[in-house]
């Protein structure tokens, strides 16, 4: 299909300006938007860790230049700081692990960017995400170490019937050979990592900034104090490193996070075994582009953004998606997104909200 | 730019030569200058000795206020300007307040936009200053200040008083003799001219501290090898827009006034912002604010209706800023941040007027519904 009206969201990086071109040359009419995100643009960082900084707002203009289609900015600060950023400290306060792109995409690009954009007029809304659409189901990209299918599965079908990912079947040493090609200056820019709105990647520092100190216990399954810690917000199940603990466990073995509870800021640690879990509860699914389970089904689980896929069978219950997997998995965080896929193709989403060991129950099937 | 001016331009490129070296190719470059220099002296009312060449307005301006403060800091460190100042005026005195101690005072406007005499002249019989600038129109939302009234209350004090007259010069007839400003500033882009040079007039007598060192062109005011070829396209295009003033003015006067009939009729609740069509308004202008819109979303679709307008001045544009103009003249931020400004110049026409009225009730009505957050 070509002729659409498309927003094409330019963050100043390579994929996204890659992705406006190749919208451009699908026969679009394109018009580049750079999303004003942080509150604070006047920061410089070279060789960015971070995004959306006063020189990303530049390339992203300059690409749009050479590419030759209209551009503006958008002033997105405060929704995103309200829906995203807010949100990230938020869950940690509350003992979860959250991520934060997946709410940026739920939240902000794919929701306040798409509504805006179709009120103006517009058909869809272009990124430089790595992801296939294909018969209106998201699918991996053809790069398996890009594909960001993960985070784009909060997406409804709404939602994804208005995305345009036109990057999802090139790897991305292509995508920067075609850059350079296109004349886009962009094509050397190293890629942003971590969380775009911790500008040097100290997530707790961060935390600690907004949280404030709030200390509590470290203690194993027993109940037994090991140590104190000045915020649990700190931890993630499944961490193994900077745990303050005194002692070696008695065994000798590692020690790691279990559990993280926020009320009495309490942290729980033990060995590694007893991270495995098969049972896995999910609330708020999403069924990005297909219909929802009406009966358990056999299908692959991702439950970390970059994580191994897990062999599973998932049903929902009422409004939970329950989720027993083959196998025991160690280190699944309340506040992540567990995300089935049949295939390459995704099923739907959720967010895990309770995750335990093998029980000696009656099994499924 | 304007088809003699580029004439003009072109035919200098080819033959150019350092206009304050001694050799012939210098005379005849220098020849060239001082001869545009005469011709844009009689368009400004001026004496040619009084006219310094510089890179445009920005500069003038940055020239005129840091340098005339410098000149007279001993005698007093207050600077009085107004809130509804281009950029050029307004951080210039932001600087000279952060980083050399000045003292500004912020000369209030009233709900058109303007500067009254006796605002002035109760802050100036406070104590004494090192200048006041006040621009002779306001580029946004159009407002023609009573500039020789404004001069005089200067003289009066003794205090140097400095015009931005970049956005005026095009519009109005502008004598600076009659004015009785010290120091005026004038641009080439604004009469059809090319970017990248103007001029600050300014009064004999009246010496600002320079900005530029270096050889010392333009009386030691300002150094810089000048540039024959914008310049002499900056005299063609400053006689051409003077000659054709007066029968362009009373044509974009009525298409000026047409547009804001046929705003109102396909907005009613279109509010203009600025001065009421007249004497104290630049014939070219209108500005309007549009309630429940967001300047920018309105923009965008203009723009892709081949309509080209402006949510503040050129160099505010990117991320939505509220008018620093309208919020000084008592808009909240979210009038200010509602509101485009239509400018009508030599090319204008009325299906260009037509066009805009056309496009428009639909455009206000999807801008108003991005505006409006949506059920989710």
């Amino acid at each position: 299909m070509s002729g659409l009206r498309v927003l094409a969201a330019m963050s100043g990086g390579v994929d996204s300006a890659t992705a406006a071109a190749r919208a451009v040359d699908a026969g679009h009419e394109v018009t580049g938007v750079h999303l004003a995100l942080s509150a604070n643009p006047s920061s410089y960082r070279t060789g960015a860790r971070g995004c959306c900084t006063l020189e990303d707002a530049r390339d992203a203009r300059r690409a749009a230049d050479v590419i030759g289609i209209p551009f503006y900015v958008w002033d997105m600060a405060e929704r995103f700081h309200h829906d995203v950023v807010e949100d990230f400290v938020a869950e940690y306060a509350a003992g979860r692990t959250p991520n934060p792109c997946l709410r940026c995409n739920e939240k902000i690009k794919f929701a306040a960017v798409l509504d805006r954009a179709v009120a103006l007029g517009f058909d869809a809304v272009c990124t430089g995400h790595y992801a296939q659409i294909i018969d209106g189901a998201l699918h991996r990209a053809a790069d398996p170490g890009k594909d960001q299918s993960y985070v784009l599965a909060v997406l409804t079908s709404d939602q994804l019937s208005r995305a345009m990912f036109p990057l999802g079947d090139t790897p991305k040493t292509q995508v920067r050979e075609e850059a350079a090609r296109r004349g886009l200056a962009v094509a050397d820019k190293p890629d942003s990592h971590d969380v775009c709105f911790v500008a040097d990647g100290d997530t707790k520092s961060f935390l600690a900034k907004h949280l404030g100190p709030a200390p509590g216990q470290i203690i194993d399954e027993s109940g037994a104090v090991l140590g104190h810690h000045d915020g649990a917000y700190g931890f993630t199940v499944g961490q193994r490193k900077g745990l303050r603990v005194g002692t070696p466990a008695d065994d000798g073995r590692p020690r790691y996070v279990l559990d993280i509870e926020p009320v009495t800021r309490t942290v729980t640690v033990g060995p590694a075994d007893r991270l495995e879990v098969t049972e896995i509860t999910a609330d708020r699914p999403v069924w990005t582009g297909c219909t929802p389970l009406t009966e358990p089904r056999d299908c692959l689980v991702q439950l970390r953004a970059h994580g191994e896929v897990h062999p599973c069978t998932a049903h929902l219950d009422g409004d939970h998606l329950r989720i027993r997997l083959h196998h025991p998995a160690r280190g699944i965080a309340k506040g992540q997104a567990a995300v089935l896929y049949d295939g390459d193709m995704v099923l739907g989403s959720a967010t895990i909200s309770g995750a335990s060991a093998p029980t000696s129950l009656v099994p499924l099937r | 730019m304007r088809p003699e001016a580029i004439a003009a331009m072109t035919e200098e490129l080819a033959r150019l030569g350092n206009p304050s070296s001694l050799h012939a190719a210098g005379r005849r470059a220098r020849r060239v200058v001082e001869e545009s220099r005469e011709q844009l002296a009689e368009v400004f009312g001026a004496r040619p000795s009084e006219i310094v060449f510089t890179s445009g307005g920005t500069e003038a301006d940055n020239l005129a206020v840091k340098g005339l403060y410098w000149a007279r800091q001993e005698t007093s460190r207050r600077v009085l300007t107004t809130s509804v100042e281009h950029h050029a005026v307004l951080d210039s005195v932001h600087w000279l307040e952060a980083a050399q101690n000045a003292e500004p005072t912020w000369l209030p406007v009233d709900a058109t936009g303007t500067v009254q005499p006796d605002v002035l002249q109760a802050a100036l019989a406070q104590a004494p200053a090192a200048l006041v600038s006040v621009m002779w129109a306001n580029n946004e939302v159009g407002t023609v200040h009573p500039i020789p009234e404004l001069a005089a209350v200067a003289r009066e004090h003794g205090v140097p008083f400095h015009t931005d007259a970049v956005q005026a010069a095009a519009q109005l007839p502008i004598d600076f003799a009659a004015s009785g400003a010290d120091a005026m500033t004038v641009t080439g882009h604004k009469l059809g001219g090319p970017v990248g040079v103007g001029a600050l007039i300014l009064r004999r007598g009246v010496e600002p501290v320079p900005v530029l060192h270096g050889g010392g062109q333009e009386r030691d005011i300002r150094s810089g090898t000048l540039d024959t070829p914008a310049i002499r396209a900056f005299a063609v295009a400053a006689a051409a827009a003077a000659a054709s003033r007066d029968d362009e003015t009373k044509r974009i006067t009525a298409l000026r006034d047409d547009l804001i009939r046929q705003v109102h009729a396909a907005v009613p609740d279109a509010q203009l912002n600025g001065p009421p069509p007249g004497p104290g308004r630049l014939p070219g202008n209108a500005h309007f604010s549009f309630p429940g819109c967001e300047g920018d979303a309105l923009l965008m679709l203009l723009d892709a209706n081949g309509i080209a307008c402006s949510t503040g001045s050129a160099c505010t544009a990117g991320v939505a800023e509220p008018s620093h103009v309208l919020l000084a003249m008592g808009a909240d931020a979210s009038r200010a941040r509602g509101s485009l400004r239509f400018s009508l110049g030599h090319t204008s026409t009325q299906s260009d007027v037509d066009a805009l009225a056309k496009v428009l009730p639909e455009a206000v009505d999807r801008a108003r519904r991005a505006a409006a957050p949506p059920q989710r």
